[in-house]
């Protein structure tokens, strides 16, 4: 059933749309990773607007997010505190990339933009991926396992304004946590993504925070950036599709939901490998599209009757 | 419609006689783009009235009927490449153009309408796509104005269709246009213009509002409007689906 979308002005199929969602929501939920950075350049490979496709990523995101930071609520594995540090650099973070998303836009680069922070972080966060899960898979073949000592003490500890972190035993200045939530922030409104990909690393290796908070606080922080980055979005580049976010969420918490059970039975070490090649694809589709020389080089701004 | 058409009717009977009328009318006037919205077709219909007979040697009658949609000012980019990848280089602003033109015949135009007559009626793209102030740094401009019309055939906004008119007895005609789904909102000149020998005999015209409805509408208007009362009404929405999708699956789960 084709469905005419209120701001993207397109008219697309709702199976479609719902399937995407659906489909990156079964990946969420299989690997514990938000999906924005697949969704993103799967709609505007479909033909949605790519500020459109952004900034829609944020209510949906935002509305993943809640569901799997209540779950950890319960679990008691959110840390609260460091949660609020993140997400208060997150703010100040969301406002500077839609401040440049809508300059760029009014300079009608926005699509470069987004398309070269996605091959960026995608090359990167794929091919860190894909070594990673090479790796473990000769690990569990090897059958020797080597766990490094985690660092306690890094430069991190040396700067001042500490604070308390009691769910992560950490007494950390909340300089470090205020700079990782700020650049993130900057990401989650420029490529439409929640960043738990950046984040969950940031806070393991360079903050110190034990795993087992790691996943409800970036779920938490994430909930109030994208929520702030909807309001801006919403306000400054007038990008937000509600059609198109509500069809997206309602396949995505279905397929995450799916995709939670299925990682429950499966190993997941092959399928990382796989999840790590479609993300490598998809960069290199998006890189592939910089390169070449496009058949068609005019392009249309907005139209403004 | 009844009312401007009987006004016309009057209108035509001051005027010294004509020897040709043309009465048009179209199967609608409001194209409303709903949730579902998927294009409309747009009848065009008519008849011819004559108080005289045609005179003698006088060549064939031939009718054209354009929609054109509404007009304004548009950015053309050109990418260039720059360091290995092709980015947006040059801007080029075209003055006037409007976002819908169809154009149907009932011969090829040159056999229809000359170029004066066409130029003092403005009928045809070439005098509807105005770029009148090109930047000097910008090489070869009108480039960018055949680029607009090229891009916009391709995604079905602009289309020439010789040919489509059908013609009876010099007398009826009809065609029938069709409107494609990525439509924007504004009033479409709907004209029907009679020909003979390349010279204008007769033309009237009709407006054709397309409006975004119900939904569609309203969410576009909250958007545009109130932004921020359309932000936090989408946030809440998308929390409410994302709370109410944990309760649910828990409580299936137990």
């Amino acid at each position: 059933m084709q469905l005419y979308l209120p701001i993207a002005e397109v008219s697309v199929n709702m199976f479609l749309l719902l399937g995407l969602g659906g489909g990156v929501g079964v990946l969420s939920g299989l690997f514990g990773v938000g999906g924005g950075f697949l969704l993103t350049p799967l709609l505007i490979f479909i033909g949605i607007p790519p500020a459109v496709a952004v900034a829609t990523q944020a209510p949906q995101i935002a509305g993943l997010s809640l569901s799997g930071t209540l779950a950890h609520l319960r679990r008691r594995t959110v840390d609260l505190r460091m949660g609020t540090v993140l997400l208060s650099g997150g703010l100040v973070g969301s406002a500077t990339g839609v401040w440049v998303f809508r300059l760029l836009t009014e300079l009608g680069q926005v699509d470069l933009l987004v398309s070269l922070a996605y091959v960026i972080f995608l090359g990167v966060v794929g091919g860190l991926m894909f070594w990673e899960s090479v790796g473990a898979l000769r690990r569990s073949k090897g059958g020797t396992v080597v766990v490094k000592p985690r660092k306690r003490h890094g430069w991190v500890h040396g700067l001042p304004l500490k604070m308390r972190f009691r769910a992560s035993h950490l007494y950390i200045s909340a300089i470090p946590p205020f700079v990782i939530g700020l650049l993130v922030g900057v990401l989650s409104a420029i490529m439409g993504v929640g960043g738990g990909f950046i984040i969950v690393p940031a806070m393991i290796y360079i903050l110190g925070m034990p795993t087992a908070v790691v996943i409800g606080t970036s779920l938490f922080q994430i909930i109030f950036v994208t929520g702030f980055t909807t309001l801006l979005h919403a306000t400054q580049t007038y990008s937000v599709d509600a059609v198109l976010a509500l069809l997206l969420l309602v396949g995505g918490v279905v397929g995450a939901q799916i995709g939670a059970q299925i990682a429950v039975k499966l190993r997941a070490e092959q399928l990382r490998i796989l999840l790590a090649a479609m993300v490598l694809l998809v960069c290199a589709k998006l890189g592939y599209d910089l390169i070449v020389e496009p058949s068609e080089l005019y392009s249309l701004g907005r139209i403004a009757l | 419609m009844r009312g401007v058409l009987a006004a016309l009717f009057w209108l035509c009977s001051l005027l010294p006689v004509l020897a040709e009328q043309v009465i048009a009318d179209l199967n609608q006037n409001q194209v409303a783009i709903t949730a579902t919205f998927d294009g409309s077709e747009i009848f065009v219909f008519g008849a011819v009235r004559r108080d005289a007979p045609v005179p003698a040697g006088a060549g064939p009658l031939q009718v054209l009927v354009s929609i054109v949609g509404p007009e304004g000012p548009i950015d053309v980019r050109r990418k260039e490449q720059v360091a290995g990848i092709w980015i947006n280089a040059d801007t080029v602003e075209i003055d006037s153009a409007p976002y819908f033109y169809a154009m149907a015949t009932t011969a090829p135009l040159r056999e229809v309408i000359s170029h004066t007559e066409q130029m003092r009626q403005r009928i045809g793209l070439e005098h509807l796509v105005k770029l009148i102030d090109a930047p000097a740094d910008v090489a070869d401009t009108p480039a960018f104005r055949e680029a607009l019309m090229r891009v916009r055939s391709r995604e079905g906004l602009y289309e020439e269709l010789v040919g489509a008119v059908t013609l009876r007895d010099e007398t009826l005609f009809d065609v029938s246009v069709r409107l494609p789904a990525n439509l924007v909102e504004g009033d479409y000149r709907a004209r029907v213009v009679l020909t003979r020998d390349l010279e204008v005999v007769d033309s009237v015209e009709q407006t054709i509002a397309v409006r975004r409805s119900g939904f569609e509408d309203w969410v576009y208007t909250l958007a545009m409007d109130k932004p921020l009362i359309y932000g936090l009404l989408s946030l809440a929405i998308a929390l409410f689906l994302g709370w109410a999708a944990a309760s649910v699956f828990r409580y299936v789960r137990s």
